[in-house]
């Protein structure tokens, strides 16, 4: 059962109840919609980005806990970044979710609760698809999909 | 405890019985011997109750249900997506391939003869589980859908043209509703969808208003898989048929859960899979009313369907063969011939009673969860419960009561537009089959508990 309070950890719960710059963003400059068909998540993400700075941030959408917890704690970790430093980022977590559990992962420190996605192979997607539409927001693509 | 096991093929000795053949003396389906009662009749060795079902002696002839997983014992409860296999098939399976592996329809020698014996006889088994008047009417396919695009292709191209209609309904699976608009792209033709109730029952008037002169094929579920719902298929004919339109029902969820008879409901296409009917992966079958074959054309070309080739022009083989093109999966028939025989032995009707039992038992159990709401409360449904949970997302449930040993689908079970019109991403869907028991609801529910425990 570890596993399990592992992955549920009270931060991701309190994510998943009240998520953190949970809405849409007046004067977005970047903005993409991500999509598990695994689950059916859907998430819209709005950027605003200043002289390479993300300026601001907000998501909306539905999803497991997993993925609406992810992304409202990566909104909170990506505020006031430089883009160059949230692509690596973008790296640096997904290094983390996708190296096999028991293996020592870099500690990303909030966002290192998500580590307890490796026990559950099927849930990384979850875990990642605000990043990937982060990515795609930043790409300047319109829609993205973790499949 | 006696399994119910196939009969092995070439077994020593004169008089041996042939292939699906039990010989004098052999043990049938769940006999424990010569003279014993088969299975459900009176004086059975479990003597049944009133309304009793021995799921206890029907699990033991399943062995994955007596594996361990995340540490405990499987609550196998996923069985809409597909139900596991008795030992029978299993052993039916080992046998074909140990013992008379050969390619049919062609070969002179010994081998060859009885894989095509072994082979048609298990569409004659197909025949008379569905209640088809004759076996030329089973066509094997790999599975319901490769049955519902034969049907789109071959009955579909031919009949199908610019402006014309094919009525399906809200409820269907994607199987049942790609294939068409696919057909649909290729012909011109038009795509109308019969609404479906807050219960999730299908609306029969909608569905009568939307059958005209331009609707070639009402095409439906016998039953839908992601609600449970049992469409009144006798009406849907009716009313079909008294404006000359042809039917097709999907039958992958209605078949393993009630006797099917395709005469008494005059469908002229009855879609069904294998692997749901307890048998293996990737065998399937349709049938096809006799006098719909004038309508068709050939699906696959290849090997099999023809009846003579040359450079200019090829002419094809009699139904269903017409239909078969390449190798089929002998084994796979076979194995779902044991699968068919397996479920006759236990009894269809026996089987019904004792999933609606625990249908009813698992509504009362879910119902009395606080903020589980159940998605599909048709009046007549079947074996499924599609439920979504107060504040917590399908897919969360499903990983929590995995790890509990509960093994149940979520998500929106190939049925998309089922999650529309409900107003929902997802449900948490569990699904009984013969062999599942109360304990098993049981177990759900106590995983259930720890979702709550977890998600307050």
């Amino acid at each position: 059962m570890s596993e399990l309070t592992d992955l549920y950890q009270e931060v991701i719960l309190d994510h998943n109840r009240r998520p953190r710059n949970f809405g849409t963003l007046d004067g977005a400059s970047h903005h993409a919609e991500g999509y598990n068909p695994l689950c059916g998540d859907r998430l819209r993400l709005f950027l605003r980005v200043d002289g390479g700075v993300i300026g601001d941030v907000r998501f909306e959408g539905s999803g497991c806990a997993i993925s609406k917890a992810s992304a409202s704690l990566m909104t909170d970790s990506i505020k006031g970044r430089n883009v160059e430093e949230v692509r690596r980022l973008f790296e640096r977590f997904h290094r983390m979710v996708t190296t096999p559990p028991g293996q020592d992962v870099e500690d990303l420190g909030k966002l290192s609760v998500l580590a307890g996605v490796r026990e559950f192979p099927i849930r990384v997607k979850c875990a990642s698809l605000a990043w990937h539409t982060l990515k795609a927001a930043l790409e300047r693509e319109p829609l993205t999909s973790t499949e | 405890m006696t399994r119910l096991r196939a009969p092995r093929f070439g077994e020593a000795g004169p008089g041996a019985p042939r292939f699906g053949e039990p010989g004098p003396g052999a043990p049938r389906f769940g006999e424990a011997g010569p003279g014993a009662p088969r299975f459900g009749e009176p004086g059975a060795v479990a003597v049944r109750e009133p309304r009793g079902f021995d799921a206890g002696r029907i699990r033991a002839d399943f062995p994955i249900l007596g594996r361990q997983v995340r540490g405990r014992p499987l609550v196998y409860l996923d069985n809409a997506a597909t139900t596991q296999k008795p030992q029978a098939v299993i052993d039916a399976l080992a046998a074909y391939y140990s013992e008379i592996n050969a390619n049919v329809h062609r070969g002179v020698h010994e081998l060859s003869e009885r894989a095509t014996d072994a082979y048609e006889a298990a569409r004659e088994k197909v025949r008379r589980f569905v209640g088809a008047g004759s076996a030329r009417e089973i066509v094997f396919t790999r599975n319901a859908t490769e049955s519902i695009n034969l049907v789109a292709h071959a009955f579909g191209d031919p009949a199908i043209g610019e402006g014309d209609e094919v009525v399906i309904s809200a409820m269907e699976h994607h199987s049942n509703i790609v294939p068409w608009q696919l057909l649909a792209s290729r012909r011109g033709a038009r795509i109308r969808v019969a609404p479906i109730d807050d219960r999730g029952e299908l609306v029969l008037d909608a569905l009568e208003a939307l059958l005209n002169p331009r609707t070639k094929l009402v095409a439906v579920s016998h039953m839908s898989n992601a609600l449970g719902t049992i469409n009144p298929v006798h009406d849907i004919v009716k009313l079909a048929h008294a404006r000359g339109i042809r039917v097709l029902l999907d039958g992958s969820q209605a078949a393993y859960h009630m006797p099917v008879d395709v005469q008494d409901i005059g469908c002229d296409f009855y879609a069904a899979t294998g692997h749901k009917l307890y048998g293996p992966m990737g065998i399937g079958f349709l049938y096809v009313k006799e006098s719909a074959y004038a309508e068709m054309e050939p699906f696959l070309g290849g090997g099999d369907m023809i009846s003579s080739v040359t450079f200019e022009q090829s002419t094809w083989n009699e139904p269903p063969h017409k239909f078969e093109a390449g190798t089929p999966d002998v084994g796979g028939a076979i194995g779902l011939g044991a699968a068919l025989d397996y479920i006759t032995a236990v009894g269809l009707e026996e089987i019904a009673r004792h999933e609606h039992d625990l249908l009813d038992y698992g509504t009362r159990a879910l119902e009395s969860i606080d903020g589980v709401r159940l998605i599909g409360t048709a009046r007549r449904k079947a074996s499924i419960l599609s439920f979504v949970m107060e504040g917590v997302h399908p897919h969360d449930i499903g990983t929590i009561v995995d790890r509990q040993g509960v093994a149940i689908r979520t998500g929106h079970h190939c049925a998309q537009p089922v999650m529309q019109r409900f107003g929902v991403p997802a449900t948490a869907r569990a699904s009984l089959a013969m062999y599942n028991t109360t304990a098993d609801i049981d177990a759900l529910v106590d995983a259930l508990g720890r979702v709550r425990e977890l998600f307050g």
